[in-house]
């Protein structure tokens, strides 16, 4: 991007990458809190936090404009995550005496770390020089291998507090997300097999080509591919999971586990779970942006395409202004996606109730994970047929019809698929369970 | 209503105590707090400092930043007004709730009367995250070293509500089962009255603990109540915690 960057000592760039990753994540983090507890609040028809970070102005200082003094303005609360930040920080930090001190200490650490580390292969615009940290060639699975450590923290700190609900939240954690980890790849296999690549930038190209090999002039973001719908739905649902929210937030639910792995935290520490979970929500939510829809990118529109072919001067001095656009304020479009689905994982925690501990599992294991594994399969079609396609197509008519019947076979194939699934995952687990009246006076009479 | 007591101030066998319970209500107060105090292990003077607040009515300010100072608002300030402020302004409460008084502080975060305009929907079910207990409900003699052990496993500082007749004074239940006022047990900030007390009331029992904690500024370290060792010896329970 710049030159002068270039020139700098790799150690310096380094650390000037870092810092753009992990400052905007820390400070957008309060933000984020902000935003849930507002979201939520409307979603269930109430104001939410309003009051903190209203600003009454003097009414006798001279600095203050006239027409502002004595009155109040309010900022919608925006200052209430801050509020809370301070009151957690100068609480009294309890350690309670039978708990294993060193791990207890060193487990909020566990916990933050590879909510951090994850963002390390992520771009968040075209600028090689400053994003991401290390553009590895194995970005996916270094993403996948990160996630996967984030159970550490939660699982040692379920087991320092010497607290039976810590010890269960922590050991349903460690089961919910190794059980989530693998539809979760499976998922993101699929992608990978179609990009060709593990990198995180290949997939955000891959994804700038026409749509469907057929309409250049629209971006083949992997949402709008068959497979690709069908992984970014079991990759949402498995995000979930990973990240221990609602409905998936069994590790931590009040009304079993009172907190779950963090019930012997108070103060900082607990904040430190806390900030490490949204940041965790932060990160996934941009590699799901990055992965499935079209990363930095605007809309699917590809305006270099449209700036250069079209007709008409007007709308191609438009496309270049957009294209601009979208390459300069890239960070934007793909902060508006995070910000998206965080909206998501709002809506869902504001809708679903939690799940039973045997349906978060039959979930996993019964649909999820054989739903992404038939994905992969089509993917595999996919790529065949479109190959063959593509080097046998006479005319654009054909490969127009031959594209769009793919789409129908993949659709009619997912969808049978997932009937299938539903029956045999579907069975009502309570009806198994019968119970039998039993009449003590009679003898004999075995309970079933 | 002074009754005479067949019996002087010193202890008496314990089949004329249950005799004394059952003529003397004072006297039967007197001895519940004896209870108390050998099960804590405390005098009462010394678990509970006086910071006991009545709810007046006046008009209410709202909680705004800067409502310290007179003038309006200066945001920088010194580190125990921010400090007052923040915490004033992120009571989260403990999920505690006792009886039917439970029920109106569920709808005091619901959506009608919506406790989280002034930040505290956050409701934390484990004492370590809480500041603020709302006592909410009578208080049985079998639940009070539940309710102890529950404040005392808050870290500090830490606020009570005293919500309802019930947990203020014992209520309609003047009997063998129900602690006369949750105060013996634990120091009570606010008192709200009401049988139920409405949401209403309950926050603008919020709004009166939130202005108690803004006045709060901390002339000395220990009033700052920053640090375990500056707020004194801790009780057994605490320890034992």
């Amino acid at each position: 991007m710049a030159d002068w960057f270039s020139h700098l000592h790799p150690a310096i760039q380094a650390l000037i990458r870092v810092l753009l990753l992990v400052v905007p994540i820390l400070a957008l983090v309060p933000g984020l809190i902000w935003w849930e507890r507002r979201l939520l609040s409307w979603m269930q028809d109430r104001i939410g936090p309003n009051r903190v970070a209203t600003i009454t102005w003097s009414k006798t200082s001279k600095f203050v404009p006239p027409f502002l003094r004595g009155k109040k303005t309010s900022i919608f609360g925006l200052l209430q995550p801050i509020a809370d930040g301070v009151k957690l920080f100068f609480k009294e930090d309890i350690t309670p005496s039978a708990v294993d001190k060193v791990i207890y200490f060193i487990a909020p650490g566990i916990a933050l770390f590879p909510a951090f580390a994850l963002g390390a292969t992520l771009p968040w615009g075209p600028y090689p020089s400053l994003t991401p940290i290390s553009n590895a060639n194995v970005g996916v699975l270094y993403m996948l291998a990160i996630s996967s450590l984030g159970v550490y923290g939660v699982v040692l700190a379920g087991y320092s507090g010497n607290n039976k609900y810590s010890l269960m939240g922590g050991l349903r954690a460690s089961a919910q997300l190794i059980s989530y980890e693998l539809a979760m790849s499976m998922s993101l296999a699929c992608i990978v097999l179609a990009t060709g690549s593990l990198r995180m930038t290949d997939m955000v190209h891959e994804q700038e080509k026409p749509l469907w090999g057929l309409a250049p002039f629209l971006q083949n973001w992997y949402v709008f591919t068959p497979f690709g719908f069908v992984a970014m739905v079991v990759f949402l649902i498995c995000m979930v999971a990973e990240t221990n929210r609602a409905p998936f937030d069994l590790p931590e639910a009040e009304n079993e586990l009172i907190a779950g792995y963090h019930t012997e935290y108070s103060s900082m520490k607990f904040a430190v779970f806390f900030m490490g979970e949204y940041a965790a929500m932060f990160i996934f939510s941009g590699v799901l942006a990055t992965v499935f829809l079209g990363g930095w990118n605007a809309l699917p529109i590809n305006w270099d395409w449209v700036a250069q072919h079209s007709t008409i001067p007007v709308f191609s001095g438009l496309a270049d202004i957009m294209g601009k656009l979208n390459y300069w304020l890239a960070p934007l479009w793909f902060m508006g996606k995070i910000t998206f689905m965080i909206s998501v994982y709002i809506w869902l925690r504001a809708t679903l109730p939690r799940l039973r501990y045997d349906q978060l599992m039959s979930l996993g294991w019964k649909s999820l994970l054989p739903l992404a594994t038939v994905n992969f399969i089509v993917v595999g079609a996919w790529i065949l047929v479109s190959r063959i396609v593509a080097e046998n197509a006479s005319n654009q008519m054909m490969g127009a019809i031959a594209g769009v019947g793919l789409w129908v076979v993949a659709g009619v194939f997912v969808y049978s698929i997932w009937r299938v699934l539903n029956k045999m995952s579907g069975e009502p687990v309570l009806e198994s369970r019968s119970v039998t009246l039993v009449d003590p006076s009679k003898e004999g009479v075995a309970a079933s | 209503m002074e009754q005479e007591c067949p019996l002087g101030s010193e202890w008496a066998t314990e089949g004329i105590r249950i005799f004394e319970k059952r003529l003397c209500r004072d006297r039967i107060r007197q001895s519940y707090l004896e209870i108390i105090r050998f099960e804590f292990g405390r005098i009462r003077e010394e678990i509970m400092p006086k910071r006991v607040e009545t709810v007046v009515l006046h008009d209410s300010s709202t909680p705004v930043l800067g409502d310290v100072q007179k003038g309006g608002s200066v945001v920088l300030t010194t580190v125990d007004t921010l400090l007052s402020q923040a915490r004033a302004n992120a009571l989260w409460p403990l999920t505690f709730g006792l009886a039917c008084c439970a029920i109106e502080m569920m709808a005091t975060v619901a959506s009608r009367f919506d406790l989280a305009r002034f930040g505290s929907e956050a409701f934390r079910a484990t004492p370590r995250q809480a500041d603020v207990m709302i006592i909410a409900g009578r208080l049985s003699k079998k639940m009070a070293p539940v309710l102890r052990q529950i404040y005392d496993q808050m870290p500090e500082p830490k606020w009570v509500i005293s919500m309802g007749a019930c947990a203020s004074s014992g209520g309609v239940y003047n009997n063998y089962a129900i602690v006369q006022g949750a105060d013996q047990v634990v120091p009570v900030d606010v008192y709200v009255p009401g049988c139920p007390p409405s949401p209403d009331a309950l926050i603008y029992a919020v709004l009166k603990l939130q202005e108690k904690i803004k006045k709060n500024k901390a002339g000395t370290w220990k009033e700052l109540r920053l640090v375990e060792g500056l707020t004194g010896p801790r009780t057994q329970e605490e320890v034992k915690a």
